[in-house]
């Protein structure tokens, strides 16, 4: 009985100097080894009366944890203590650069037709597209523009026929035609998407972007238009207030037709939106043209509603201050850098549309 | 449209001020483009004072005076008035300035060795009077405050310029606008003076519209003004020409541009005595050519409407006349001309010609049919009066009457349509004031249109009048509803969306560049694809639609390269086409990559990108769309502007037909001849309509979630394999050897070389085997090593590598 008693105090005392790792390892195997101390009087077990061997097993196990703990715990400082003094030379320079990185870029116009797709969504349009080459019925004679028609100047057309009959729409309206034609009332629709005039300034590029729109249904007026594009327009600018003005104009595809200025002013040589006084024009819209729902094959004693047409690129200039309609379309690195957008600023409503 | 608030102010009577009308304007449907006052020649003219007189060096008679001219710095200018003396107060021309008297330009001068800026003026050198000795003396009391200002004021109008629409053909005249403002309650239309004119003896010149399929003209008005003295306009006349913008000619163009311009009536003036007998207006033949007024010469096609004697064609119907019977200063007799043109036979007309005029704009637009007697009396009267003569009875021919159109109204369409309410009784008025006829019906207004207004035609032009005039502030703003009853985007959509901006994520720009492209670098990605070119391209080298992005794609890399950088990476995803019809055109996206990975850093070793770069961002953008990358296919069927060796096809699934997406390196032949110079380049495409459409949404796809706590084991195994066994058929089978153990097969060396055969090359795999329901044994483990080995040697031919 008294041996592991002894065993235990000898231990206890040994294990109070200070130790290195070698030595405890040394202590270690001499009480749980092989032929440990404590290993051996383990093996004993059999020999020990019946009455007593309860008692001395839950003894012997007692000091067994109590030892095994002691030199576990005595390891590890050894070891907390190496990795201290370790430290002490594991200096790097954290200034140094990181690994390079990896960044790409969206560029504006896409990221644009993104906000605006997320801000029609919000009030029920859905995306709709229609392709870049048309025919000439689709793209005039069904949107109430005849040929030899003036208004057809407006629109410098790219012909990839002789005879006219084939071209690369001159604006996004065509859509309108196809989603009536092939699809019941009612239409809620936007159609974002690439457009070409033959006209090349400063201003002007052979290709730019449009996003057409159209709500065909019963009872749908002008103070449904205004609502949706005053909606919008506060929506896409970010701004709380926002003047704006719907003046008459023409459009053959809409009647009555009209174009939407908004108020800005100009500070330090940059346009700010909002509520200056200056006016500037942004957008096309009206009540889609009788003719038109006829030529779609829809009755209009039923069925009206509005379009609109918006220039993309415009609005991502005013929005984002971008001077150059050109450099959208030059793939200058610097630019697209500059100007463009990370991947992961999805524009969403529950987000906001931009940081 | 161009014109000053004084002469609308001749059609329209009322109280309001400049800036009111302008703003007016704008709101029912005529954008005012600009109001400022006419820039005159004679702004230039300044009041200035002498602040010193000295004798001139070289010359007696002149004197070099310092002129204050209310700037900063103080002119010297050389003159030689003998009244120029200290503080005198004079009139001062900067050089640029144009004196009236003789219309000289002055500019920096020398005079006898002294630079002279300028002049100082004479009264009739600025033509206010014929007072010539010596510059001009202004009154100290009344300019001593006004050194510097404008000695002329108020000499150049207000002058408003409208941008007209094009339905609005009778706002090109100043009475047109005069009406619609009247209308819209901006004062009262006056009434047109009733001109009295004694008519002596008939139209002599026989006139006659050939009746021939598509004439061009349906009535022909004129009449004859005899023994008549043309002479330069009187001042009234000259300003309003002035005003308008265009130079004064004489007294009868000027009249007739006066009248086209005030009631949007296009007239034209002959010289009677130079028509051959008689006037025939018939369809043109093809070849015939005539000299016009611009002093071109014009051959004329087929069917174009002309105005012809017997000696052949004197000009163009409605577009332009021509110089054999143009009216000069000499001419006695003249025939006025007032027609009615077919628009669409003007508009297709002057598009073959390329001829553009104020008579051509206003009847491709549509000209009052019934203004042709107006205008003849208005004009005729006018020209009487400023060049006597006796005015013939007025000849008109018609060839067709016009039609009145009639428009059966329902009044409750303006609320319908607008939103709003505006009383019957009101609507009666605007629809009155804008020259309508009205009779009302039950709850229909039966409307006959104003002649002028070509463009009303059916109701919802009468509810656009109304509501123009109304003011479209008046529409109530209906907030939108927050109700999404259909998806925004489509799965297509969605994926072009997700591709977009997984591509972007991946270290790439996105670009746009144009849907046209240069012929000579498209040839080279093309295919067997159809070209398009385009009938008018901006410029030779974007006159054919792409065929594929790298031909835009890159151009523009190399220009980047160009700029001195060397790591660029650029997309763009966007349509390509095939054809000129419809349809004939897809959604690709393609990436190009150029340069090194981790160039210039401390911590990695740089390498130059390469294929399987490509690859990577190709598939892991697959992946991350929900592709499955155990089910991804790739051989080596590319284009041929793919490097023939480094390139890959990617399926979806083994057997589908049409590949998803290629990557590899550019042809170098291609490099070569677009002289791209870089230290490596690589590419990819993903065609968008290639993805067949599933119906499963993500929730969908996800299979149940199992997983595995058995232990797992690693197993390296080393095959020594025909050169051109593909690994990814040797990785399927091993896979397939037993699915529910061999968990992932990676590929950790390639080798070919020493130690190996010349046609062999050796795959080093690592195997992760693990089982769903125990922990594998060892006597587990080395059944299937062994089928491992076994399988991949009986069914590639390969050795196992000790």
């Amino acid at each position: 009985m008294s041996d592991i008693i002894k065993i235990k105090e000898e231990y206890l005392n040994k294990l109070k100097k200070n130790l290195d790792l070698n030595s405890v390892n040394q202590l270690k195997s001499e009480l749980f080894g092989k032929n440990g101390k404590i290993s051996n009087e383990f093996k004993k077990m059999g020999s020990i009366s019946a009455e007593n061997r309860k008692k001395f097993a839950s003894d012997l196990n007692s000091i067994k944890d109590e030892l095994q703990s002691l030199i576990e715990k005595k390891i590890k400082d050894i070891e907390i203590n190496e990795i201290n003094l370790k430290l002490q030379n594991e200096k790097v320079d954290v200034t140094l650069p990181e690994r390079n990185f990896i960044r790409g870029k969206i560029h504006p116009v896409s990221q644009v037709i993104d906000e605006i797709s997320s801000i029609f969504s919000e009030i029920g349009f859905s995306i709709q597209e229609g392709p870049d080459v048309e025919n000439e019925y689709n793209n005039f004679t069904a949107l109430n523009t005849p040929d030899n028609h003036p208004a057809r100047d407006m629109h410098d057309t790219f012909y990839l026929d002789n005879d006219k009959e084939f071209l690369l729409r001159t604006h996004t309206s065509p859509v309108q035609v196809r989603t009536m034609l092939n699809g019941k009332p009612p239409f809620k629709i936007i159609a974002p998407g690439r457009t070409y005039r033959s006209d090349s300034d400063q201003t002007h590029s052979p290709m730019f972007h449009q996003v057409e729109g159209l709500h065909i249904d019963r009872n749908i007026n002008m103070g449904h238009l205004k609502g949706c594009l005053n909606y919008f327009i506060k929506e896409f600018f970010e701004v709380d207030k926002i003047r704006m003005r719907f003046r008459p104009s023409h459009f053959p595809f809409t009647e009555p037709s009209a174009e939407v200025d908004i108020g800005y002013e100009l500070k330090d040589g940059k346009i700010v939106i909002g509520e200056g006084d200056k006016w500037l024009e942004i957008l096309g819209c009206g009540m889609v043209h009788p003719n038109v729902l006829k030529n779609v094959k829809l009755d209009t004693s039923k069925f009206q509603g509005y379009a609109f047409g918006i220039g993309i690129d415009r609005l991502a200039m005013l929005k984002y201050g971008i001077n150059d309609l050109r450099a959208f379309f030059e793939t200058d690195y610097r630019w697209l850098n500059h100007f463009g957008f990370d991947p992961l600023d999805v524009p969403s409503s529950y987000r906001g549309l931009s940081r | 449209m161009r014109f000053t608030i004084d002469w609308l102010k001749q059609h329209l009577e009322t109280k309001y001020n400049d800036e009111k009308i302008i703003e007016k304007l704008t709101n029912i449907g005529l954008e005012v483009e600009s109001f400022q006052n006419q820039i005159s020649e004679k702004d230039e003219f300044v009041v200035a004072r002498i602040v010193n007189k000295n004798q001139h060096p070289n010359a007696d008679r002149l004197s070099v005076c310092d002129v204050d001219i209310g700037k900063e710095e103080i002119v010297k200018v050389v003159c030689g008035a003998p009244n120029a003396k200290k503080n005198l107060i004079t009139i001062y021309a900067p050089p640029g300035a144009v004196i009236p008297k003789n219309q000289m330009k002055l500019s920096v001068s020398k005079i006898r060795g002294v630079t002279s800026y300028g002049m100082l003026c004479s009264e009739s050198e600025l033509e206010l009077s014929d007072e010539s000795e010596g510059i001009t003396e202004l009154s100290s009391k009344k300019y001593n405050n006004q050194i510097g200002k404008k000695y002329f004021k108020n000499g150049s109008p207000k002058v408003i310029d409208l941008s007209i629409t094009p339905n609005r053909a009778d706002c090109l005249g100043v009475r047109g606008v005069a009406r619609d403002l009247a209308a819209a309650g901006t004062g009262k239309l006056k009434k047109l003076n009733d001109n009295k004119i004694r008519f002596k003896g008939p139209q002599k010149i026989k006139v006659k519209i050939s009746r021939e399929k598509n004439q061009g003209c349906s009535a022909f008005g004129s009449c004859l003004i005899k023994g008549i003295k043309n002479t330069e306009s009187p001042k009234w006349l000259k300003d309003k020409i002035l005003s308008l913008g265009q130079k004064p000619i004489s007294a009868i163009v000027d009249v007739t541009n006066y009248i086209m311009f005030d009631l949007n009536r296009p007239l034209h003036a002959y010289d009677a005595d130079k028509i051959n007998n008689s006037i025939i207006v018939r369809n043109s033949k093809k070849g015939e050519s005539f000299e016009a007024l611009d002093n071109k010469k014009y051959i004329l096609q087929e069917n174009m409407c002309v105005i012809s004697d017997n000696s052949g064609v004197l000009g163009l119907g409605g577009i332009i006349g021509g110089t054999r019977s143009g009216t000069e200063l000499d001419t006695k007799n003249i025939l006025l001309e007032s027609a009615y043109f077919n628009p669409k036979s003007i508009r297709k007309t002057s598009k073959l010609l390329n001829l553009d005029t104020d008579a051509k704009f206003r009847f491709e637009r549509g000209i009052d049919p019934n203004s042709i007697e107006e205008g003849l009396v208005k004009a005729a009267h006018l020209i009487q009066k400023i060049c006597g003569g006796e005015i013939s009875k007025i000849d008109i021919k018609k060839n067709d009457t016009f039609k009145k159109i009639q428009i059966k109204f329902p009044i409750n369409l303006f609320e319908n349509i607008t939103g709003f309410k505006v009383t019957e009784k009101e609507i009666i008025k605007i629809l009155i004031d804008l020259g309508f006829v009205i009779n009302k019906k039950n709850n229909d207004l039966n409307l006959i249109a104003p002649s002028w207004r070509p463009d009303i035609l059916q109701p919802i032009d009468i509810v656009e009048e109304i509501v123009r005039i109304k003011g479209y502030d008046q529409i109530k703003t209906e907030l939108p509803k927050k109700i999404r009853e259909k998806p925004t985007l489509n799965k297509q959509q969605k994926l072009f969306h997700f591709f977009q901006r997984s591509i972007a994520s991946k270290g790439y720009y996105e670009a746009i560049t144009w849907s046209f492209t240069d012929s000579k670098i498209n040839q080279l990605f093309k295919e067997d694809k159809n070209e398009t070119e385009i009938v008018n391209p901006i410029s030779s080298d974007l006159s054919v639609l792409r065929s594929s992005i790298f031909s835009n794609l890159i151009v523009y890399l190399k220009k980047n390269l160009d700029r001195g950088f060397k790591d660029i990476s650029l997309f763009e995803i966007g349509p390509i086409f095939n054809g000129y019809k419809p349809g004939q055109q897809k959604t690709v996206l393609t990436a190009l990559r150029a340069g090194k990975v981790s160039r210039h850093n401390w911590l990695e070793k740089e390498r130059i990108v390469d294929l399987f770069d490509a690859k990577r961002d190709l598939i892991q953008s697959l992946v991350e769309a929900g592709f499955d990358d155990k089910k991804i296919f790739i051989d080596n069927k590319t284009p041929t502007y793919y490097h023939p060796g480094k390139s890959g096809a990617v399926y979806l699934n083994k057997n589908e037909n049409n590949p998803v997406a290629f990557f590899g390196e550019i042809h170098p032949n291609i490099l070569k001849i677009i002289d791209i110079k870089t230290e490596a380049l690589i590419c990819f495409e993903i065609y968008l309509d290639h993805i067949k459409e599933t119906n499963k949404k993500i929730k969908d796809q996800k299979k149940k979630y199992q997983y595995s706590d058995y232990q797992k084991s690693e197993r390296d195994f080393a095959f020594i394999i025909d050169k051109n066994f593909k690994v990814q058929d040797l990785i399927n089978i091993i896979s397939e050897v037993d699915k529910n153990l061999v968990n992932s097969v990676k590929v950790f060396d390639v080798y070919e070389g020493q130690n190996i055969p010349e046609d062999k090359k050796s795959i080093a795999l690592n195997v992760t085997i693990q089982s769903k329901e125990k922990t594998l044994n060892d006597e587990d483990l080395e059944k299937i090593t062994q089928l491992i080995i076994s399988s991949v040697e009986s069914k590639t031919g390969a050795k196992i590598r000790s």
